[in-house]
């Protein structure tokens, strides 16, 4: 007569044996090492192109160039020419299809992200020209006195 | 459109500088979590006191132990699903574990104390199993079909009764109850470990934090088993109230509720001071060693958390019920204001941890405060607030209830 | 007695048999495979911060939230810029309102006004993920979502994560997060689709001021290596041992 003591452990054998089983179907076929070693590259391989395929949004200054050349130019010789055009335009994705229309952002908080005076002794930025916003010409959007492309104080409206 | 939700911003407040992406994102249920598997190992060590090291007054409350350890086992899985972000993958653990991750043993861990409480549950019960299978024999009914057919699967095959097959059921008994220790101790010893190797964590980063995790368990585990045990012993006596009308001191197999209880509590104390002994080691080393976190942990453990700390966890929760304990002439009164006391102390100290390590900045320049959702207006505020985990502090018993129907595991007087 | 050595080969094969199931996950630890996986050697993304550039206007965290299509309303990002200012009393008082998304226009620090007269120095740090060469966030995650690519860049993959939040833990630099929307762990992969095809990552290509860089850490002729090897630059909380490859010009000692 067998020993009945064997019994549960030969349910939980089954039970391993139905998990392999489960795993051999749910888990993705690329799922592996894929890298120097198992505590860092263990993963499903297919994931790394997933990543490379995500659609580029910011197309950088170069795609302006062929529809905006005049405020290209002129952003080019002023102060603020190290200053992307999507900076403050919004990424062009499909510009020109779609979106048709990049929005064209007057708000003084656009400016302000520079040209809000702090006390910053020792930064980069107490060497550009800031005002206090709650005293400048508070309400009034900035552009209405200085060009964004070409905001240099000689060139004000 | 799904909502959007910053995740742990609802019941996070924040004070001074914290990171941007900084929020209470391990909450209640993280409490739980560790506090439910404690409960686990406790009662199961406390259940193998009795078939290992043959404390024979500890019979009864063994196998009760044993039964609710098992009804405590799928508990532990719910905070868990509770918490994930994506409880529908949590399987995803058992298919793809990253053993570099302690969090990946659970699924190893988890199941291997699962096959060592159901076979050791099969083995205590084997006899009734067999004598109920054939007691239903032969009668009418689909209830008694279904019945029927339960314990007859149940018995897996083997309707062998003498005495020599019951001697092989006690040998091996002995020693699942003997494995299943070392087990019991790593099912909830990884669950210090999760905590105490993040490094990023000034709090939880300790080795010593596997070894509080054990000792406050088992102190856990069998304060509950003990609560559990005599509140229902006393409910039945309540019920079976003689007819002469005179209180009879509850005999269990022939020994008395209060020896019974009163063993337990020896035990009790023990890991009590042992795991607080160690969790004050750890504070005197912290402060002593003062690393570049301290300045900030000591805002946070002597002032912040103070009353959480030293009144509520280590007063309320330890002090207390061991100054309870160790006062003569201990009554069954007594010792159950003990155990509730210590019940408090061990999930407050769960919570000191969990939300405690949080309650800092990974800056050192901040604070962060846990604001528990109590009344939930979406799944988040639910799952992961107070009713969530009422639920889960519930479900135990409702599982030992079912449970029980099938394997009963209190018995008034006499029986094996 | 026989009985109980059987007992006892029963009990060992119970826990042989609990053990089968890591080693069985330990088949893709083939050598052949891992040999195959060191192909390409030659490139490994790093980035460099100059503290002494950044300005704090923010069109980096900007530009990050809409190529990475974070949700713009939230206070989460994968990379934000943190103000220092210093008082002559030797505080410091750190704020980064929205992650640093509208750039810094207040000068109260967290709705605590400071008199300018006494700030001795104030400066801004901008952080990301530092793609560290030991991720301690990739060591903790139990389903293997998270990882490193041969070129250095710790991603997370959206479809495997079970969102349990140990890597958001583990990270000592708070660079991860939970995606607001895909509920599944979020960070910083330097725009892994762009530099993939050649473009540089969002932040720096919007930065004017040329205080974001990104290059390959083993190539001895590019910019960013360059100055890594001639100039004096520094990492951030070098102590946990993870190895952090961003680098930075012009740590202050109070940069937490």
């Amino acid at each position: 007569m067998r020993n009945h003591v064997w019994r549960p452990l030969y349910l939980v054998l089954g039970a391993i044996a139905l998990l392999l089983v489960i795993r051999y179907f749910l888990v993705p076929k690329d799922f592996g090492v894929h890298g120097i070693n198992f505590t860092y590259g263990f993963h499903r391989a297919g994931n790394i192109p997933e990543w490379q395929a995500v659609p580029v949004k910011y197309q950088g200054r170069e795609s302006c160039t062929e529809c905006h050349p005049e405020n290209v130019a002129a952003n080019a010789s002023s102060k603020h020419a190290p200053i992307q055009c999507e900076n403050c335009h919004g990424p062009a994705l499909n510009h020109p299809e779609s979106p048709a229309k990049l929005a064209i952002d007057t708000n003084r908080e656009l400016c302000l992200r520079c040209h809000a005076a702090l006390s910053t002794p020792g930064s980069q930025r107490s060497r550009i020209k800031g005002i206090d916003p709650a005293s400048h010409n508070p309400g009034i959007p900035c552009r209405d006195c200085h060009n964004p492309h070409k905001p240099d104080l000689e060139d004000m409206q | 459109m799904e909502p959007m939700i910053v995740h742990g911003l609802e019941w996070t407040s924040k004070e001074l500088f914290v990171y941007p992406n900084e929020f209470i994102y391990w909450s209640i249920q993280i409490v739980m979590y560790p506090y439910m598997t404690g409960l686990v190992a406790g009662a199961f060590v406390l259940s193998s006191l009795y078939h290992v090291f043959d404390q024979k007054d500890l019979k009864e409350l063994a196998r009760f132990s044993l039964v609710f350890s098992l009804a405590l086992l799928p508990t532990a899985l719910m905070p868990l699903l509770f918490h994930l972000q994506q409880p529908l993958r949590g399987p995803n653990v058992m298919l793809t574990p990253h053993f570099t991750s302690a969090i990946a043993a659970f699924g190893i861990v988890f199941s291997t104390y699962a096959a060592i409480v159901l076979s050791e549950i099969w083995f205590v019960y084997r006899e009734y199993f067999v004598a109920q299978a054939l007691a239903l024999r032969g009668q009418q009914g689909l209830g008694i079909a279904v019945k029927r057919l339960l314990y007859q699967a149940l018995t897996l095959g083997a309707y062998d009764t003498s005495a020599p097959a019951l001697a092989k059921d006690k040998k091996a008994i002995r020693i699942l109850a003997g494995a299943g220790i070392p087990v019991a101790c790593f099912l909830h010893g990884y669950a210090g470990f999760i905590f105490g190797s993040v490094k990023a964590n000034a709090l939880w980063m300790s080795p010593l934090m596997p070894v509080i995790f054990i000792m406050s368990a088992v102190v856990s585990g069998i304060a509950l088993c003990m609560l559990t045990y005599i509140v229902i012993m006393k409910w039945q006596k309540f019920r079976a109230v003689p007819a002469k009308g005179t209180e009879t001191a509850q005999v269990l197999g022939g020994v008395a509720l209060e020896d019974v209880i009163g063993k337990a509590s020896r035990y009790l104390l023990g890991f009590l001071v042992a795991a607080i002994s160690l969790e004050l080691l750890d504070l005197v080393f912290r402060g002593y060693t003062a690393m570049k976190s301290w300045d900030i942990l000591r805002s946070v453990l002597y002032h912040k958390d103070f009353v959480s700390i030293f009144i509520l966890q280590y007063g309320v929760g330890n002090l207390l019920p061991f100054a309870l304990l160790i006062l003569p002439r201990l009554t069954i009164r007594r010792t159950v204001l003990a155990l509730i006391f210590i019940l408090y102390g061990v999930f407050m100290m769960r919570w000191n941890v969990v939300i405690g390590g949080q309650a800092f900045s990974l800056s050192f320049a901040g604070f962060m405060q846990y604001h528990l959702p109590i009344l939930p207006h979406n799944l988040d505020t639910f799952k992961e607030g107070l009713l969530g985990a009422l639920t889960v502090a519930a479900t135990p018993f409702v599982l030992f209830w079912l449970i029980n129907k099938i394997v009963p595991s209190l018995k008034f007087e006499g029986g094996r | 007695m026989k009985c109980s050595r059987r007992d006892l080969l029963k009990t060992a094969l119970t826990a042989t048999a609990a053990a089968a199931l890591p080693i069985a996950a330990f088949r893709f630890l083939s050598p052949a495979e891992v040999r195959a996986a060191v192909a390409d050697p030659a490139l490994r993304w790093g980035f460099l911060v100059d503290t002494e550039k950044c300005v704090g206007c923010g069109f980096c965290v900007k530009a990050c939230k809409l190529e990475n299509e974070v949700p713009y309303d939230v206070p989460v990002s994968r990379t934000w810029v943190e103000r220092y200012s210093v008082t002559r009393d030797g505080q410091t008082h750190i704020d980064s309102p929205m992650a640093g998304r509208d750039g810094f226009t207040d000068p109260k620090v967290r709705d605590e006004a400071i008199d300018p007269a006494e700030i001795t120095k104030a400066f801004f740090v901008p952080k990301l993920c530092n793609q560290c060469d030991n991720p301690a966030c990739v060591q903790v995650c139990p389903v293997g979502a998270t990882y490193q690519t041969k070129d250095g860049v710790v991603l997370v993959d959206r479809d495997w994560c079970i969102g349990c939040g140990y890597c958001i833990m583990a990270c000592p630099y708070g660079v991860r997060f939970f995606h607001p929307v895909y509920k599944v762990a979020e960070k910083c992969n330097f725009c892994y689709h762009r530099i993939s095809k050649g473009l540089k990552s969002a932040c720096v290509e919007a930065c004017p001021f040329g205080a974001r860089q990104i290059g390959n850490l083993k190539n001895p002729e590019d910019p960013v290596t360059r100055i890594i090897m001639t100039q004096r630059v520094a990492v951030l909380k070098d102590e946990y041992g993870t190895k952090p490859q961003v680098f930075y010009i012009g740590l202050d000692r109070n940069v937490r």
